[in-house]
Order: C-alpha cells, then structure tokens, then sequence
C-alpha cells in the first residue's frame, strides 16, 4: 500500500512536525515502500495469538507511594530554552 | 608504556594492581591516542579529558588508601546515549546538542563506583536509529579497518574506538543490534543482555519494549567483567528484573563439552555472502572441536522478524521522542507564532530524515484504523517469533550463526534506500523482540574486513554465551588482530 502526500501531511500533524516540500516528497515515496515491506506481516497466521505485552511476561511492577526524590527543580531547569519564576515559558496560549 | 592501548581491561587491571604504572599515566597516554587518532575516524561526541584526569587521580589515591573497586582506574567510554551529569548527552541529535544532563544513568553511575575512568562519549547513529551511524548529527564514524566503510550503527563510535584501542571497553545500546553488529563489523566483542537484565534508566529512550544496554570489547573476558558491574536490578527502571548477577568472570573459564549449539537452516540460505558464511561455518565447526554438540534448530518466522521491528520500534519511538517539544529542554525554533508553530518546527529543525522517518512510521502504524493491522499484528507476530525460540531452546543451549550477511560496506552505499539497511539487522532483530541475550564475537575476515559469528541464549543465559565466547576465544587470535593504522 502506497502512501499519498495527504496522509503524510496528516501523520506529519500527529507527531507534531514540520517538514518543508522537499521532505514531503522524499517521504511519501520512503515511507511507502517501508509500508510496503511491513505489510508482509499480514501474511501471519495469527489467529488466537495473544499480542506479546512483555518479552519475559513480566508484571508491572508498582512502588510504595511515598516521595523519594528531593525537588531540585532550578537544576533541571537550567536546560530549559526560557524560564521565569520557576515555570516554564512558551508563547501565549489564551488571548 | 606505549603499549597500553594493546592490552584489554583483564590486563590493565593486573597491571594497575601490581603497581606498574598509574591510572593517570595510563588515561593521559590513551588520552594523547584518541587526540592523535579521532579525526581520522570521527568516534567522539564529546571527549572528557579533564573529568578523566580527575577521575585517574582519584582511582590512584582510592587504591592507595586500599578501596579499589573492580574497575579502578580503567579507562572505558560511553555511548552519547548515557545521561552524564554535568556532561553534555547528545543521543547524536541537533534536538539535545545543548543538552546538559543533571544526572547520571544508572549504568554511568554503577560503572563510576567500580572506579571506571570515562574518557568521553561515544559518536552513534541519531537517537540510535540507523545501522551505519550516518544518521548522527556529528557526522559518520569510519571503520578503522577501511576507513571508507562504516563501523555499524548505532553504536558505532563505541565500535570503532574499541577496535581502534582507544579504550579497552566502551558502552553501548541494543534495540535491533545496534551493538551486536557494530562490534561484527569491527572485529570486536559485543554483548545485549536479556531484556532488563542492565536498568535503563537514564539511557534515551528508543522503544522501550527493545532497548537494552550492553557493552563492547575486544575479549569476552573484559565483557564478563564490564557486564558484571553494569547488570542488577535497579527500582528506578520500571521493567528492570530482579534476579541476582552471577560471577561472569568465573563462569568463562568451564569447559564447553556437551553444550548443545543450535544451528538456524534459514540463517543460511540466501542473503548470506558466501565467504562471510564460511568464516561463521568454520568458527561453529571450532566449537564442535572443543566438545559442543550442534543440533539443526528451525525459527520458521524467522523472515517477519524485520517488518514486526519496522512496526514495533518506529510506534514506541514516536511516542518516546514525543517528549522532545521545544518547551522544557534541547532544540527550541526562534519567533515560533503559537505553541503549535513551536512544537512543529522544534521538531522539524531538531530531528534529522531517519528520525523524522521512523517518527512518521510509527505514528501511522498506531493512528485510527491501522493500530490492528499493523501494530497489534506485529505484537503477535513477535510473540510467534518469541515461541520459536522457546521451543529451540527446549533442546539447546545457546543458537550460533552469522551476525550480519556480509562485512563492513562503504559508507553511502545503502544510506538512500531504509530497506536493504533495515535488512542488515536480519539475523539479530529476533533477539530484540523475544527479549533474548545475544553477542557477537569476531571469528575471521574477509578480503581484510572483519566478520561477526552471533549466539543467541535463553533468558539470563549471559554466563554461558560469554563462556562460550571465551573458550572460542582460547583457541582463536581473530580477536586480536589490530587494524594496520592503528597498531
């Protein structure tokens, strides 16, 4: 199955990026033929095989709720593009 | 002492404790051959030549004051995928070129308590999606063996500096092979424990029902011992496993009479170069001599192993990479007009073309109306792949083959065309998915470039593949031979 520049337009709108014309171009052929290659997978007998959700069936494993970690939030910050006050900034959502 | 960049880590301990030279000779002369050497092939993000003075400084005074952990004063490297407090963790990214981390991995850390010197982190393929490391933003590392081939990726600057004796170990990651092939195309050893077996917490996340750490060498003996340090249950790793960690190092010296070795019959029919299949044939034929039994093992889904990857892998990176938004760390866009403008064009200029691409993948095999058909088909078909393997290991020990079809290729050769490089990770991907520990360990060359030979273990089997692996490695030198230009 071949993808149209209109369903990478849209995917590239879920995962949040931009891409110039040259990069819709290269990636609707690309992705096409990747797929193309991922749709072997339909020739699979899968009938009543459960999904694998760990490779070593494994639970999830849950911790005591209690804090263990001190707030070192001014550190952490410090890789942020722009910062005040402690809160992070980001242009205006709300007129 | 010109000669420490020859000798493995087992070595250099000895030499450390009986006193012949310092951690701090020994860290400025490897220090001085990567600064010689690096342009050349380009395996450094970062080199860390003042933390690893410091850090040799501190190793000579700890064994002097009678504390010295396993690995006082050795030199390894890490993978640019390991968070580094204070030090700049790229992942080989535009998006986290300014990325200082305030922590470290739990691996940097376990490695830094043993007494490790780390001399610098380690050039890899973008957010380690690419088999070549041309993905980097930093550029391709080359192989030392041709300088025009590519040392594998992604971690293929960890690869080349190990073949390359800047450093007798360095750390790597193992989403689809990303170590195994690597160190096959570079003549050394590489190991991907089973699947929590090392925590990875503080390691950038890939896809995270795949990512393993591991590390590469050049004997199985110093892999024993690196992985010795570096496995453990670890609370800050949600899918890390709690089993205690058996002495590696003691378990390589056994005998390997009677260790049943299966054989794939689809690993050798087409697609393997022919002479590469030789080499492998040869080194299992050397296992057999030293008292293996080989037993004929069928993996009949062995061919959907792939595209299940191409499903699984790309779904869990473009949710984890979805974290990288512009707004609380790495590459932010100038003049963004809204949030949505921000977000896009962060990510836009801060991804290169493979991550974009797997990005894009994995977010239409999970969108409206084909998550069944693709990514809840290729779970399933993964759980096949990981019953395949259940039932060859009911009658073997550990499965031998090739770790990839052909040598090391010229840098550019497959760049342009994801599929014949997805192709390249045929024989290790089915470890990623089944959760398995897997190596690969050099066993010949061909026309000058080194070959791979790959086993496959059973679940926190990794005591008997580095057993394995060693006692091959009594008996072979392949693991010894340095590249011409950098002996």
């Amino acid at each position: 199955m071949s993808l149209d520049k209109d369903q990478v337009q849209h995917i590239a709108m879920l995962a949040r990026l931009k891409l110039s014309d040259e990069e819709y171009a290269e990636n609707v052929k690309k992705l096409s033929k990747i797929v193309e290659f991922v749709d072997q997978l339909s020739s699979a007998d899968t009938d009543g095989v459960v999904p694998m959700a760990h490779p070593l069936d494994a639970a999830q494993r849950l911790r005591p709720d209690a804090v263990t970690d001190i707030n070192e939030r001014d550190r952490f910050q410090e890789n942020a593009p722009a910062v005040s006050d402690g809160l992070y900034l980001v242009p205006k959502v709300i007129e | 002492m010109t000669d420490f960049h020859t000798q493995t880590l087992a070595e250099l301990s000895r030499g450390l404790e009986n006193g012949d030279f310092t951690s701090l000779q020994l860290t400025e002369a490897l220090l001085q051959r990567i600064s010689a050497h690096n342009d050349k092939l380009n395996a450094f993000i970062t080199i860390t030549a003042d933390e690893a003075l410091a850090a040799a400084v501190r190793a000579d005074a700890a064994r002097a004051g009678g504390s010295a952990g396993v690995l006082n004063g050795l030199p390894i490297i890490h993978k640019d995928i390991f968070c580094t407090r204070g030090v700049k963790t790229s992942c080989g990214s535009k998006m986290l070129d300014n990325f200082i981390s305030p922590y470290d991995a739990t691996v940097v850390a376990k490695l830094q308590q043993a007494g490790a010197v780390v001399l610098g982190k380690a050039n890899m393929d973008e957010f380690a999606m690419g088999s070549s490391n041309e993905t980097s933003f930093y550029g391709a590392v080359k192989n030392p063996w041709d300088l025009e081939c590519s040392p594998g990726g992604s971690s293929g600057g960890s690869s080349a500096a190990v073949a390359a004796r800047f450093a007798p170990a360095a750390t790597g990651t193992d989403t689809g092979g990303s170590i195994r092939q690597p160190a096959a195309l570079t003549g050394t050893v590489g190991i991907k424990p089973t699947y929590g077996r090392v925590s990875r917490y503080g390691m950038i996340a890939f896809a995270s029902s795949l990512d393993q750490a591991g590390v590469i060498t050049r004997s199985a003996e110093d892999a024993a011992c690196m992985l010795g340090v570096m496995a453990g249950f670890d609370e800050r790793d949600s899918t890390s496993i709690d089993q205690p960690v058996p002495d590696y190092t003691a378990a390589i010296g056994k005998s390997i009479k009677g260790l049943r070795v299966g054989i794939v019959r689809q690993h050798f029919d087409v697609g393997l170069e022919a002479e590469t299949g030789a080499r492998v044939k040869d080194a299992i034929a050397m296992l057999e001599s030293l008292g293996a039994t080989t037993v004929e093992v069928d993996l009949p889904n062995l061919d959907l192993s792939v595209p299940a990857y191409y499903v699984v892998a790309p779904a869990e990176c473009s949710s984890n990479l979805s974290r990288f938004d512009g707004v609380r760390f790495g590459h932010r866009a100038e003049n963004a007009e809204d949030l949505l403008d921000l977000y896009c064009r962060s990510r836009g200029e801060g991804f290169g073309d493979e991550v974009k691409r797997r990005i894009l993948t994995g977010a239409y095999v999970l969108s409206a109306g084909y998550y069944d058909a693709y990514y809840l088909k290729a779970q399933q078909v993964r759980q096949l792949i990981a019953d395949d393997f259940k039932r060859a290991f009911a009658d073997v020990d550990v499965i031998a083959g090739p770790t990839t079809p052909a040598p090391a290729f010229k840098l550019g050769d497959k760049f342009n065309d994801p599929i014949t490089m997805y192709l390249n990770d045929v024989y290790t991907i089915g470890a990623n998915l089944a959760g398995l520990p897997a190596m690969s360990v050099p066993c010949g060359f061909v026309k000058d470039l080194p070959v791979g030979l790959h086993l496959v273990g059973s679940h926190f089997s990794e005591a008997t593949l580095l057993q394995c692996a060693h006692q091959y490695q009594q008996q072979t030198e392949f693991h010894q031979a340095c590249p011409e230009d950098f002996q």
